[in-house]
């Protein structure tokens, strides 16, 4: 929670306006929902409200911001509420109370006409069973964003045309969906998604059900889609490492409630609870962590001849050098100022221990 | 009478995921306490016997039953100046006018051309070019095979003029029905459950209660008939298209309204694309549905093959009726292959499966004959009239050579069966459920219906048992109750046996599927008369004639359900070594017990829209109050209430077996 | 894959083929007999139409299409027959649909609501049409002769027993009608003591066969029945004699105990019809047969298989002095 709190602090001084902005956001699901908000059964357990007022509360109080270009990766175990979470940013779920804004735009107050006009140019979703229309092509599929903003046949299949092929399915335009594999039809859902040029995309669980080899291709291919496009991304996941790979930073989310907001270094290297520690325990740490994770501060004695590094390098990319070094790793920050030490005990230690849990 | 309610979507379904380990039959405590109901009931039957049976003496009214008649007098009464009937009456003379131009166009002559505008020969051609393009060659031979079938049998007029009554049906069917489907697919569950009754009660009530009234709105002849034909074969196409609608994947909806779609769009590019396939079914069963009205129709005058089927019933000639209710089956079968076909092809034309240009090159060199054969059957005689034939009175001659063969061979087997089911089955059931005192009965119905499906069997058991008291007519209503379960055992004796052969050997189910189509949509009225000859007059000839009726639906709902068990369970059970018969009761048939359950709900069904059939062969009951209200003017409101009462009993019975089936299935 | 072109070659070269084949046969051709029509029907003049309700049993047929065919081949009138239950044939008076039923048993209720004297005056009552109906009990005929006993009211009881079936456990079973006739028999039964039960057949039909089958299979059957009707052709059954009809027994429906009286079969037309007039009203109006007559129609529809159409005009051909009476002067 403190974590949380702070980091708030940290983007709210940013000075970009953040892509989106969620504040005290809930969602009970269940009759007269509403009037449990501010009642003390609002604080109660999942499985106690449910039982007293039986009411399920799908998202408790939720508030972060997306800076813009960010990858936001929301985790949790199945039934935490995720899904729920990433609905109520577009209103596919009502929310039952708190504000949303995105690009400026107050999504929670917005009319039926102003909401559809976000939809259709602001946000679009990625769904992790895809949700293709089964009656058409994959390049009308990928149109349809298109359509229903009536442009024409021809603009919007030549637009629909350029996106296909950017997510790799060349050759595959008159193509039913039935006739592509599983992961070939999440590229349609990523290229529909990506047709209306959007500012945010936000994907619930998009790889989940796709095998392990297909999964690693396409989160690559959302890295590289990143990169050459720079859109902000909430990206819904299930699998922390997944989250590692992408996120930027990372909300860990426990029966809708937010347990943990961070950078990927900073779930594995200070878990909030024992929640996260247990979700984190059996990642690669020298995958994840970096050396300000390892580092302790300077002690005299220390010699001052080893390589400098800086604080974020990951520890594994530093343990080659560190250990081929006769001196301690110095760690520098962004300003190169020495801010702590790593000797080889330090690499080892994350590297080992990793050893052990396997 | 046929009432043929389809198969419901969502009544009851078979369990999809096939457990891993079998599941034994464990009678839950539910079915003791049921048990318990009945040895109770049948232990204070035993003492008050006979005792407020509300039986009606002779032709003895309530005053319900007036005021119903009274209600009818005072709409006919000011039927000249009642702005409603005169609107009803304009509508009716314009489905008149239509009918009838199509009718001068292509079956009877338009005066004073002796001929109709176009003779066979150009409307078989036409028809065959239209199987053509929508279905492919295959269609197009079928249809070539059914309508030269209708002139070879003699009927070119009466069945060009039950497609054109039928054709113009569906469409107002659809016209009117896929609204209200889209209502039904897209609102909440109130008004799900609001609408879902009306159409139980419009596909329970017995015709017969309002063809008087429909002539009386709508007019006699064409009019009568379309609107007759329309309110039954409405209730399917807006059950079924709005359960497709329904079930769009939810995924599908939420990605496309992701993208921002309004409401019209997503019906329009998502909903009724996505529900095409189910949206087809339901318009084939519309169009069985309103084939099956057509020798109703016939009593209004209504123009088509229900006619001759009619005629040939007053000199009891069973050959003659047999040939146009068979043709009735060939014009089924036609539009339901067409149906599915064109269906299949305009999917698999539009996912490029057919050479467009070759198609539009073969079909326009196709329509130089097509235009040949119209011109010629605009001017000479022989290709505008179809010449006699003896095809039709010789297949006559043949049916009822064989029924006369039949009978005399097996009437005396058929009477000692009848004899022995109603001393061992009808006669008890029927002395416990028409001679116990009303309150007995109502009670020990309403005690059944909450042990075996809670409240929500017991509120709608409450509701519909408060209306048959109501309706005065409790003890017919327990004797029409008393057939209906003892057809339904018979149909799910049958269904077992059918069902699992045709399950197991594809052969049989081969064989066997075009007969059960045939058993649905033949008239009942064809086969009365031989079901009379070998039973008589009874209860029981009325639960034969309800059981082929309900039989085909029922084998084909068991026979699907068991082929749907799941092979890898089969697989797994037959290594283990066990014996078919192991293997068929321990496995299949448990397995399939959501099918069964439907299949009996459906048969149970099936059979009491039947009960006014019975009533015209001696089986007494609500059924022949119904036939008596509509033969007898003052006796209408006696009827009505019967026809209502009719449906009551059908809601009730429906809503205890899915109680039960959704208990079960917990 | 066979070559499209070679499939168009053989369509175009069936179609021309046909055409040649066909125009070159010939036959009848629908010009001449459309011009035929033509001339007819301004011989003719205006007869007028006849809507001719068709009500469902033979002998009503018989009846209404032998007056159609006068009506259409000597007078030029159009006819247009209507199969319709008599409920559904009566409310038809207001709204044109129907002019004439040829052959009416006796409808109080419906008279009071469509006859000016109580109701809205659509219809009336167009006389006798000359048949008698006999409405009563009958036997088939191996039960008459093999047990003359049974046409005595009196002596039923005796045969209780022979004449009980599934339906009616030990009581002996009277088989009721076709609902649309008035039946007093439960209360005949009940006030003449004796120990039978009615279960009615529900149809016309389904008293027909199970006649047929008594007399196959020498079975006892009793019930309702009535004549003229064609069954007597091919199976005269017998009656069965009741206490005789005196006027007023029938009066009470609860108190009956007599024999069904006979009844005087009539005519019923649609007011405005009749108003309007013309040959076809004086035709219809005029009509009238006997039983032996309408029998005889029958028995060439329901025996010989004919039609109803060329059953009357066999029977017209056969009776050119009776047709002669009807026709207007
Ligand atoms: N429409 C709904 N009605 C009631 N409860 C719901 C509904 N949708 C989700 N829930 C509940 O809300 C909780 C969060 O669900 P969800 O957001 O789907 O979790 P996740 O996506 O993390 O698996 C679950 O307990 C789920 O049962
Ligand atoms: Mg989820």
């Amino acid at each position: 929670m403190t974590i949380m709190s702070e980091r708030v602090e940290e983007t709210a001084v940013d000075e970009r306006e953040p892509a989106l902005s969620v504040r005290n956001l809930w969602k009970i699901f269940g009759p007269r929902a509403d009037k449990i908000i501010g009642t003390p059964d609002a604080d109660l357990p999942r499985a106690e409200l449910k039982r007293k007022t039986g009411c399920v509360a799908g998202v408790k109080d939720v508030s972060f911001d997306v800076a813009p270009g960010e990858v936001f990766v929301v985790m949790g175990l199945s039934g935490s509420g995720k899904s729920t979470l990433v609905r109520c940013l577009t209103r596919l779920i009502e929310p039952t109370a708190g504000t949303i804004r995105m690009d400026g735009v107050d999504v929670t107050t917005a009319s039926e006409a102003e909401l559809r006009d976000l939809r259709r140019k602001q946000v679009s979703m990625v769904f992790q069973h895809f949700g293709l229309l089964p009656h058409r092509q994959v390049i009308d599929n990928v149109a349809y964003g298109l359509e229903i903003r009536g442009v024409g046949k021809k603009e919007r299949r030549a637009k629909a045309a350029e996106i296909v092929s950017l997510v790799g399915l060349d050759g595959f335009e008159h193509s039913y969906p039935d006739q592509l594999s599983g992961g070939m039809q999440q590229r349609v859902g990523l290229a529909r998604a990506l047709a209306g040029d959007p500012d945010i995309l936000l994907f619930d669980e998009p790889f989940s059900a796709l095998d392990p080899l297909i999964r690693r291709d396409m989160q690559n291919e959302v890295i590289r889609l990143h990169r050459e496009l720079g859109k902000t991304m909430v990206f819904i996941t299930h699998d922390l490492q997944e989250a590692l790979k992408l996120g930027d930073r990372i909300l860990i989310m426990r029966d809708g409630e937010i347990v943990q907001i961070g950078a990927p270094d900073e779930v594995v290297g200070a878990p909030a609870d024992d929640y996260v520690r247990d979700f984190v325990s059996e990642v690669p740490r020298s995958h994840v962590l970096t050396l300000k994770w390892v580092m302790r501060a300077p002690r005299p004695d220390d010699s001052m001849d080893g390589p400098v590094m800086s604080c974020d390098t990951i520890v594994r990319q530093a343990a080659k050098a560190a250990l081929a070094s006769e001196h301690p790793v110095r760690v520098v920050d962004s300003q190169e100022r020495v801010i702590g030490i790593v000797d080889d005990d330090a690499i080892l230690r994350v590297v080992v221990a990793e050893e052990d849990h396997a | 009478m046929s009432t043929l309610a389809p198969p419901r979507p969502g009544a009851a379904r078979p369990d999809k995921s096939p457990p891993v380990e079998v599941k034994r039959w464990v009678p839950s405590s539910r079915w003791a306490w049921a048990l318990g109901v009945v040895v109770l009931w049948v232990v204070i039957w035993a003492l008050t016997k006979g005792n407020d049976t509300l039986a009606l003496a002779g032709r003895e009214r309530t005053g319900v039953h007036d005021a119903l008649a009274e209600f009818r007098d005072s709409v006919i009464a000011s039927r000249a100046d009642n702005p409603l009937i005169q609107l009803t009456y304009e509508i009716g003379s314009w489905f008149t006018s239509v009918v009838d131009w199509l009718q001068r166009m292509v079956s009877v002559e338009n005066f004073p051309r002796p001929v109709p505008e176009i003779g066979w020969l150009g409307v078989t051609a036409v028809a065959v070019w239209i199987g053509l393009a929508v279905a492919g060659w295959r269609i197009a031979l079928l249809v070539a095979a059914s309508f030269l079938s209708f002139g070879i049998f003699g009927y070119w007029s009466d069945a060009v003029d039950l497609l054109i009554v039928t054709f113009v049906a569906v469409a107002i069917a659809v016209l009117v029905g896929m609204p209200l489907a889209v209502l039904m697919g897209t609102g909440n569950r109130a008004v799900n459950a609001v609408m879902t009754t009306i159409l139980d009660v419009f596909q329970t009530i017995p015709t017969f209660v309002f063809l008087a009234p429909i002539a009386l709105f709508f007019g006699i002849g064409a009019s009568g008939a379309v609107v007759a034909t329309l309110l039954y074969a409405l209730p399917p196409i807006i059950r079924v298209a709005g359960h497709g609608i329904r079930t769009v994947s939810a995924t599908t909806i939420e990605a496309t309204d992701s993208a921002g779609q309004t409401r019209w769009q997503r019906l329009t590019k998502v909903q009724l694309p996505m529900a095409r396939k189910t949206i087809v079914v339901g318009l084939n069963q519309t169009t069985l549905a309103a084939l099956s009205m057509a020798t109703i129709a016939a009593f209004v005058d209504g123009p088509g093959l229900g006619q001759p089927v009619l005629d040939f019933l007053k000199t009891v000639n069973v050959g003659g009726a047999f040939v146009p209710g068979a043709l009735i089956v060939v014009i089924a079968v036609m539009l339901d292959r067409t149906t599915t076909a064109a269906s299949e092809y305009g999917e698999r034309a539009a996912r490029g499966g057919v050479d467009r240009k070759r198609r539009r090159i073969m079909l326009a060199v196709a329509g130089v004959p097509v235009l040949v054969c119209l011109y010629l059957s605009r001017t000479y005689s022989w290709a505008a009239e179809f010449g006699d034939s003896t095809w039709g009175p010789r297949l006559a001659d043949a049916v009822n050579e064989f029924f006369g063969w039949f009978t005399d061979t097996f009437r005396d087997l058929t009477q000692g069966f009848k004899d022995a089911i109603s001393t061992v089955l009808l006669n008890p059931l029927e002395s416990l459920l028409a001679e116990s005192p009303w309150w007995l009965a109502a009670g020990a119905l309403l005690l059944l219906a909450f042990v075996l499906g809670g409240f929500r069997a017991a509120v709608p058991t409450l509701v519909c048992v408060a209306g048959l008291l109501y309706f005065g007519l409790w003890n017919h209503a327990m004797i029409t109750l008393t057939m209906t379960l003892v057809g339904t055992v018979l149909v799910m004796a049958l269904a077992l046996v059918f069902g699992v052969w045709m399950a197991r050997s594809p052969k049989v189910d081969l064989a066997l599927r075009p007969l059960l189509d045939a058993g649905q949509t033949i008239p009942p009225f064809v086969y009365l008369i031989p079901v009379l000859a070998l039973f008589g007059p009874t209860r029981f000839t009325a639960i034969v004639a309800g059981v082929v009726y309900a039989a085909p639906v029922a084998i084909k709902l068991v026979a699907d359900g068991v082929k749907a068990v799941s092979p890898t369970t089969l697989e797994a059970t037959r290594s283990t070594g066990s014996t078919t018969w192991q293997e068929v009761t321990k496995v299949q048939l448990p397995m399939a017990r959501g099918s069964l359950v439907l299949a009996a709900n459906q048969g149970l069904l099936y059979v009491l829209a039947m009960a006014v059939i019975g009533g015209l062969v001696g089986a007494g009951g609500l059924g022949y109050d119904v036939v008596l209200g509509f033969a007898r003017s003052e006796e209408w409101g006696f009827g009505a209430a019967a026809g209502l009462s009719i449906v009551l009993l059908g809601i009730m019975v429906d809503r205890i077996a899915r109680g039960a089936a959704q208990k079960t299935s917990r | 894959m066979r070559s499209p072109r070679r499939r168009l070659t053989a369509l175009t070269s069936v179609a021309a083929g046909m055409t040649l084949t066909l125009t070159a046969c010939g036959g009848g051709s629908i010009a001449e007999e459309t011009e035929a029509n033509e001339e007819r029907a301004a011989e003719f003049g205006d007869c007028g139409d006849i809507n001719m309700a068709i009500n469902p049993w033979v002998g009503y047929e018989a009846s209404a299409y032998v007056v159609g065919h006068v009506a259409e081949e000597t007078l030029g009138c159009k006819v247009t027959y209507k199969d319709l239950k008599e409920d559904v044939a009566w409310q038809g008076f207001g709204t044109g649909d129907v002019d004439v039923v040829i052959e009416d048993w006796g409808h109080p209720d419906l008279e009071k609501k469509f006859f000016a004297e109580q109701g809205d005056g659509s219809a009336m009552d167009g006389g006798p049409n000359g048949n008698v109906g006999v409405i009563g009990w009958y036997v088939p005929p191996w039960l008459a002769e093999e047990h003359p006993e049974v046409l005595d009211w009196e002596n039923l009881n005796d045969f209780a027993e022979e004449f009980a079936t599934s339906e009616t456990g030990d009581k002996g079973q009277f088989l009721g009608a076709d609902p649309s006739y008035v039946q007093f028999d439960e209360a005949i039964i009940s006030n003449l003591g004796l120990d039978f039960e009615v279960v009615f057949s529900g149809s016309e039909a389904a008293s027909i066969t199970a006649f047929q089958q008594a007399e196959k299979n020498k079975e006892f059957l009793i019930g309702y029945f009535y004549e003229p009707q064609w069954l007597f052709a091919e199976l005269p059954l017998a009656k069965v004699a009741l206490p005789p009809f005196e006027e007023g027994c029938q009066d009470d429906p609860a108190e009956v105990d007599c024999d069904y009286p006979e009844t005087v079969l009539k005519k019923i037309l649609s007011t405005s019809w009749v108003e309007e007039g013309g040959p076809g009203v004086e035709l219809v109006q005029n009509f009238e047969w006997t039983n032996e007559d309408q029998n005889q129609v029958a028995k060439y529809i329901s025996e010989d298989g004919m039609s109803p159409e060329d059953a009357a005009a066999l029977w017209v051909e056969e009776n050119p002095d009776k047709v002669e009476a009807w026709l207007p002067q």
